[in-house]
């Protein structure tokens, strides 16, 4: 998915299923300016309600709407989640030194 | 970048593959719906980081693969009327009808342009009122509600000239008719997007009448372990149910202006799957309210060609996952993505494309 956020252009000419996370920069009535790595496009603002929504706020863009706004709670939940998982990694890490053997 | 490097942690990968290791006991046979899904496991290696117990194969949600290649046929059609302009995404350009494709029609002179979005094609309508803008509607409930807005906003706009010739489907029906086909699955990894709009009670018969889990997962590689980590869980347990694990985008409910406006606009009909055949109430097909933005009402399609299947192309027994890319004796040889044959080599969700590209 990395390639389509290059630049506008390509993410124009790449495939309508995909959505990135992307964060707001401006509102302009019923489009946002936002930006993804560097580069800034706008997304239709029409399946959300605009008054939810506010600067630094991620969205999802998928074909140019902005579909859901990201849960940053809850992102952050995964993540805490994901921590205890890198915590596991690194106890496997130990054990694969100890035994001298690779787990997985 | 924010929200998407986190999520491809190579070593939380490493340690939901361990999790995973331990968990499953027995074979399993877990089906990614969505063809952004199928995209990532090859781009990602996904399916070398299981276990042999655990097998990914793909399914139909790849909205070009499925489609009839009379849709393209008739896209054609339109695109001959001298004052139609056809405007799509990407994705369906390349796609072979029974003669031609759209590139190459663009090639030889018809006004077909691509567009990133519906409200682009829109924007061109509004550019030329002399002209009649055909938007190609295709997509599950993700591209629909976009298709949707576009006609409200057409409407309050009193534009006559935005027609929208909808190939919109909807998920469900196919996911239930794979079962019903006898195609052995045992559990589902369900759309992160489609699940972003429709909210997650649209699977509900999945668990109540097939007794299968599904988990609504996300894109990156850390989601989709995870999400194949939660499936064998349920799986292991016996208690399938549906799960949501991309959950700082998809909430229980949904995207519920987007489901208003899709409904507003859309209302089901009878639709063909590749592989599938007709199904039940499957597709999406503009309500009477408002047939003055359909293009199948009002745009003739003169000159539209017999339907042609291609020899030898398996493409909907891969979508059922009944194959895979590489049984079929085309796969790599006659068909690649600069020349492909059927449309799951042309989509770049298309599991033959996916398999082509990462995986050959």
């Amino acid at each position: 998915m990395c390639e389509t956020l290059v630049n506008n252009k390509t993410l124009k000419r790449k495939n309508m299923c995909l959505s990135i996370p992307a964060k707001i920069e401006k509102i302009n009535g019923e489009t946002a300016v936002c930006s993804v790595g560097g580069s800034t496009y706008e997304a239709n603002l029409m399946m959300l309600s605009v008054e939810e929504l506010k600067l630094g706020d991620y969205v999802l863009i998928h074909t140019g709407f902005a579909i859901q706004k990201l849960d940053e709670e809850e992102a952050e939940a995964s993540l805490e989640t994901f921590a205890d998982f890198k915590k596991l990694n690194e106890e496997m890490d130990r054990e694969e030194n100890e035994k001298n053997q690779r787990l997985i | 970048m924010k929200y998407i490097d986190e999520f491809r942690d190579r070593k939380v990968v490493q340690a939901l593959a361990g999790e995973i290791r331990r968990a499953s006991t027995q074979p399993v046979k877990l089906m990614e719906v969505c063809g952004g899904h199928t995209m990532s496991i090859q781009k990602f290696g996904i399916p070398a980081l299981l276990p042999d117990t655990v097998e990914l194969i793909s399914g139909p949600g790849c909205p070009v693969c499925v489609t009839s290649r009379s849709y393209i046929d008739k896209a054609i059609a339109y695109s001959k009327q001298k004052d139609v302009i056809i405007t799509t995404y990407g994705d369906l350009i390349r796609v072979p009808g029974s003669e031609s494709s759209l590139e190459k029609e663009h090639a030889g002179g018809a006004q077909i342009r691509v567009v990133y979005s519906v409200m682009d094609a829109l924007q061109i309508a509004r550019e030329h009122p002399q002209k009649k803008i055909v938007f190609l509607g295709i997509g599950f409930e993700t591209t629909a509600p976009g298709s949707a807005v576009a006609v409200l906003q057409a409407y309050r706009e009193k534009l006559t000239n935005f027609f929208v010739f909808s190939a919109h489907k909807v998920m469900p029906p196919a996911m239930s008719a794979l079962i019903d086909e006898g195609v052995k699955i045992n559990g589902y990894i369900g759309p992160g997007h489609v699940s972003t709009i429709t909210g997650m009670k649209i699977y509900e018969e999945i668990p109540a009448k097939y007794g299968l889990g599904v988990v609504i997962s996300g894109f990156e590689p850390v989601d989709l372990m995870q999400s194949i980590l939660m499936l064998i869980k349920q799986i292991e347990t016996g208690n399938t149910r549906v799960e949501i694990q991309y959950k700082r985008v998809v909430k229980p409910e949904g995207n519920v202006k987007a489901q208003q406006m899709m409904n507003e606009v859309f209302e089901p009909a009878d639709d063909w799957w590749r592989g599938l055949g007709i199904l039940k109430e499957s597709g999406l097909k503009l309500r009477p309210k408002y047939s003055a933005y359909d293009a199948e009402v009002n745009i003739s399609a003169d000159g539209m060609v017999p339907l042609r299947e291609p020899k030898g192309c398996i493409c909907g027994e891969v979508l059922k996952g009944l194959k895979k890319p590489k049984d079929c004796r085309l796969f790599g040889n006659v068909c690649t993505p600069r020349d492909p044959v059927g449309s799951c080599m042309v989509s770049s969700e298309g599991a033959c494309q996916a398999y082509y590209l990462y995986n050959r």
